[in-house]
């Protein structure tokens, strides 16, 4: 790495002069091939093939330099990151850095004997996937067969070596009603937390609208269900709630505003602002293996180019929550408004709004039938 | 005491005040309070903070803060942390009592603080 002299002003889409924070938490997609293929992958369309993935002495550079950045934790994920042979060598090099580790699992594929390796190595927490409930419809939703009944014995072999666990439960049309068992099976496993989060329309995701999205009935049934939970479970289970956007008022702060406090890492080495940031077509993403992760935070074009509020057209300007939600999330406003920069549809304020919600509630009375599941295309 | 929040993902999940219909966790005096596998107190050598990491949270501590989680050994009661801290900072006993019990309570409330019972 070269030093140099003069380090150039960073500046959003506009040429505004912008400000980068430090970075606090990096999304490490190690690989993205997976047992599963759910429909709702956050991973993107044109997934990386395992010869293009970051060997693990690339990955403890990467941690090493995350570190340096200020990244305080890594979130190791994929796709599957029990696929790759080397997890617990990029576990150990993460740990190494100073990082702390969550390893973000669907349980399938890593044995007891790895589970004790990835113990040994490191692992500080362990989140897991949840598609559904019982065999039926969780091996449904994930595309495999016997899918459930591995996640229980993993979930098992997580409480006896003590890791703290984390249930990751999606939700959406085809399962939102069993959220209540979700909760309990949570409890019944020992988790400190469940995550419920409502399918983010992305991707693989967006492909699946029309079997995916919930309705309105049920995004309120959703939220009654957790504010109750969370009355009944105080001091024993966190909830934390990803609401069904589509049905909001105000977009989500996506990644607490872009640029602002977290980064992706994607198996190749491209870093990203957002793991759906692909989903821009125009913008170009550096890659850590030609640059340093500091120069592609605080330099790169991608990272600056929504940093700050300036870069913001109506209605979000003159918004006294720009600072609170930032717009909403870029990803969504290119897909639904086919421009990146406009205000998130999402969001009562956008002319487009009255149209999404409109969708949306069409898109809820979809055929429920066929997944498109997700596919490494041949 | 604890100011920076989550640690931000993708349409961020933000754990919510929690209702308060049900009574917050009493910790009684003897109960030995502490930091259970997965959350430890860590040095932030870039802010220059220091910090208490835990299952995808980072929460920036303030002296007092790092202070009383500091004492969590795993061996001392509530009763024993408070008389500790009190003689260390010179300070009335049932005010400390208080802030050492509002602060813990909040962490276990997260699940970043657990309790043991007397034996």
């Amino acid at each position: 790495m070269k030093d140099q002299p003069v380090s150039p002003q960073p500046r959003d889409i506009d040429g505004n002069p912008v400000t980068p924070g430090l970075p606090m938490a990096m999304l490490a997609e190690i690989t993205h091939r997976c047992p599963l293929a759910c429909p709702y992958c956050s991973n993107p369309l044109e997934l990386v093939r395992a010869q293009g993935e970051m060997p693990a002495e690339d990955w403890a550079r990467v941690f090493r330099q995350a570190a340096d950045l200020g990244v305080l934790q890594v979130h190791v994920s994929g796709g599957e990151p029990g696929v790759r042979r080397d997890l617990a060598q990029i576990v150990e090099a993460a740990r190494d850095a100073g990082l702390y580790v969550n390893l973000i699992t669907s349980g399938i594929g890593i044995t007891r004997e790895r589970l004790e390796e990835l113990d040994r190595a490191g692992v500080d927490h362990v989140q897991l996937s949840l598609q559904g409930i019982r065999p039926d419809m969780a091996d449904r939703i994930s595309g495999h067969p016997g899918s459930w009944d591995k996640k229980m014995g993993f979930a098992a072999w997580v409480a006896e070596i003590g890791f703290p666990l984390t249930i990751n439960a999606v939700v959406h049309r085809q399962n939102m009603e069993r959220l209540p068992d979700m909760i309990d099976l949570a409890e019944t496993l020992g988790a400190r937390r469940i995550e419920v989060a409502t399918v983010q329309f992305h991707g693989w995701a967006d492909l699946n609208r029309k079997a995916l999205m919930p309705t309105r009935e049920q995004a309120a049934f959703a939220r009654a269900v957790v504010n109750e939970s969370r009355l009944r479970l105080r001091g024993r289970m966190v909830i934390d709630y990803v609401p069904a956007d589509h049905h909001a008022i105000y977009p989500k702060a996506c990644m607490g505003g872009w640029g602002s406090t977290g980064l992706n890492v994607s198996p190749d080495g491209t870093v990203l602002p957002c793991h759906a940031a692909p989903s821009i077509k125009w913008m170009r993403f550096e890659n850590v293996r030609e640059r340093s992760l500091s120069d592609i935070w605080h330099l790169s074009e991608s990272f600056n180019a929504f940093r700050g509020t300036e870069w913001m057209p109506e209605p979000c300007r003159s918004c006294e929550r720009k600072t609170v939600d930032f717009g909403g999330c870029r990803c969504q406003a290119m897909a639904l408004a086919g421009d990146a920069r406009a205000t998130d549809p999402v969001c009562s304020k956008s002319p487009l709004h009255a149209g999404l919600v409109a969708q949306a509630e069409e898109d809820a009375t979809g055929d429920t039938a066929e997944f498109i599941y997700r596919r490494i295309r041949k | 005491m604890t100011v920076q929040p989550a640690i931000p993902r993708p349409a961020t999940a933000q754990s919510r005040p929690q209702p308060t219909a049900r009574p917050a966790p009493l910790i009684g005096s003897d109960d030995i309070p502490y930091l259970p596998r997965g959350v430890r107190l860590a040095d932030d050598r870039v802010r220059g903070i220091r910090v208490l990491q835990a299952p995808e949270r980072a929460l920036q501590l303030d002296p007092i803060g790092d202070a009383i989680l500091s004492e969590l050994d795993g061996n001392r009661s509530m009763a024993a942390i408070v008389s500790d801290l009190a003689a260390r900072y010179h300070a009335p006993r049932d005010q400390i009592a208080g802030d050492v019990r509002d602060f813990l309570t909040g962490l276990i409330e997260r699940r970043m603080v657990f309790l043991r019972k007397q034996p």
